[in-house]
């Protein structure tokens, strides 16, 4: 069993940061919340709706509204990145016999958009294979913002990247958050993903990160934190909590090592 | 005793249901026509130059072995007969056949592979597309229909070399060797000809999917995969045409 006695809530607006050690389930729970593994017992709520009973094709409704990063990028090696980025708004025009939210001949702009969001506007005929990590993780995050889903879940956004790469990546995750309002959650082990998250904010004047003062727009308190540990839920609570935690095993992720 | 047969049974249900939303998908929307139609290049014109020298050694080597047994009887004219009637039912189906199952269906077993191990699987169900849809059906229809064409022109080529062998070492006449051939076939030869290679292309592509999207533990889990489809294919390929041949033999 990869997940035992796990409950929790995320609040529309909220970031949750979701730490653990590797193989502490909690890609398992981002796969559930997805509907892409289905819980042996318990429930599962996304947006107010009951989806654990849900059959694969009424969960892509649902699904449309999520926008998930894999731990590679998840990128599709057989198209380019322009069409990677294209897919979900084409495939929105396929599977809705072409009565989707944005027409055909929007994708193009919107796909620019997209890639000019990460940085990445000079991809576009490039096929995944052709880009680093810290790149291909660039454009799955504009795929899975092409269609400006509410809710964002990142599974291991840094894993496997360089200290700078991986803050340019948290970075450009505050960087959605802020200016498209989304909810987000976060699946990490590292905990100065949390810290960034959790403590800065996007600026859109100057375009780079700032601090976010006191309670000024509420980024750290709308920020909470999650530890898994063997499949189990061991702490869930606020950056303070986080830090005063007596726990050994929770202690490994603080922002000051005791 | 039963825990273990419990795995080889479970793998059995799920291949029969991945067969059944695979046909389900064929007459479902959205249909992915590009998809068919790459995976038809791939698959049938890719294939295009093994079959047709596979197929026509085939023929040339019956011709050879045949002309000895024949010359025994005084019969080498009737070598076209012979090379017809075991291209057509037996060997252009089933060469056919096992070469596509080691070019094609080892390809979609590793190509699926990896896209399961690389989570691409996930992100395509994640992104609200189903995977059977766009994946495995367009690959069963695509070597459900080439793999007959295939086996047609490997049949014809196959008769070409049967043709050049008798024609060289046997000194039988043009006419005498595609008369005897074109006589010896009756719509029984055809039809089991033509039913075969259809069965054997819905072997393959959804054993080649099976475990393909069945595929974990990596890159050596994508090699395990490609050799598993290869050899359950080719070895359902036999079974399938011992089977098919008992059914067309007693209709004789």
């Amino acid at each position: 069993m990869a997940l035992n006695d796990v409950s929790f809530d995320l609040k529309a607006g909220g970031t949750r940061i979701i730490y653990g050690a590797a193989g502490s389930g909690k890609s398992v729970m981002l796969k559930i919340a997805l509907g892409l593994l289905k819980p042996s017992s318990g429930r599962v709520f996304v947006f107010g709706e009951d989806t654990t009973d849900l059959k694969e094709k009424d969960l892509f409704p649902i699904r449309s509204r999520m926008g998930v990063l894999f731990q590679e990028g998840g990128l599709f090696d057989s198209m380019t990145i322009e069409d990677n980025v294209a897919y979900p708004l084409e495939n929105a025009i396929t599977q809705r016999n072409g009565k989707a939210r944005i027409p055909a001949d929007q994708i193009a702009d919107r796909v620019r958009e997209a890639l000019r969001f990460v940085e990445l506007e000079q991809t576009l005929a490039k096929f995944p294979s052709e880009l680093s990590g810290g790149m291909r993780r660039r454009a799955g995050i504009a795929r899975a913002t092409v269609n400006e889903p509410p809710l964002m879940l990142y599974d291991s956004p840094t894993a496997g990247l360089d200290p700078i790469t991986a803050n340019m990546i948290i970075a450009l995750i505050i960087k959605a958050r802020d200016t498209k309002n989304t909810t987000s959650a976060i699946v990490t082990h590292r905990h100065q993903d949390g810290q960034l998250l959790a403590n800065f904010r996007y600026n859109p004047e100057s375009g780079h990160l700032q601090r976010s003062e006191n309670n000024d727009d509420g980024v750290c308190a709308r920020t909470t934190f999650m530890v898994f540990g063997e499949g189990r839920l061991v702490f869930e609570g606020t950056q303070d909590e986080l830090e005063h935690s007596a726990d050994p095993y929770v202690s490994k992720f603080k922002a000051v090592k005791p | 005793m039963l825990d273990i047969l419990k795995g080889p049974i479970l793998a059995l249900q799920d291949f029969f249901f991945l067969t059944g939303r695979a046909l389900r998908n064929i007459f479902r929307s959205p249909h992915y026509t590009d998809d068919i139609l790459l995976q038809m290049d791939i698959i049938g014109v890719g294939s295009l130059p093994i079959v047709v020298l596979t197929g026509g050694f085939s023929g040339a080597v019956m011709a050879l072995q045949m002309s000895r047994a024949l010359a025994t009887y005084g019969a080498t004219g009737q070598v076209g007969q012979i090379v017809a009637i075991t291209l057509v039912r037996e060997l252009g189906p089933v060469l056919s056949a096992l070469l596509v199952a080691g070019r094609s269906g080892s390809g979609m077993a590793s190509e699926l592979g990896s896209m399961k191990v690389t989570e691409q699987i996930d992100a395509m169900r994640a992104l609200g597309t189903d995977p059977i849809q766009k994946l495995v059906t367009p690959r069963l229809l695509a070597t459900a229909i080439m793999l007959p064409l295939l086996t047609i022109i490997s049949d014809l080529v196959g008769l070409l070399g049967g043709f050049l062998v008798s024609s060289i070492t046997l000194n039988t006449t043009a006419s005498q060797y595609w008369n005897t051939a074109y006589r010896a076939l009756v719509w029984n030869d055809l039809a089991q000809g033509l039913l075969k290679p259809f069965v054997f292309g819905m072997v393959i592509a959804l054993v080649g999917c099976f475990y393909g999207l069945r595929t974990s533990g990596g890159t050596q889990g994508v090699g395990l995969a490609t050799t598993k489809a290869v050899v359950v294919a080719s070895v359902w390929i036999f079974v399938f045409t011992f089977f098919i041949t008992q059914i067309f033999v007693n209709k004789q």
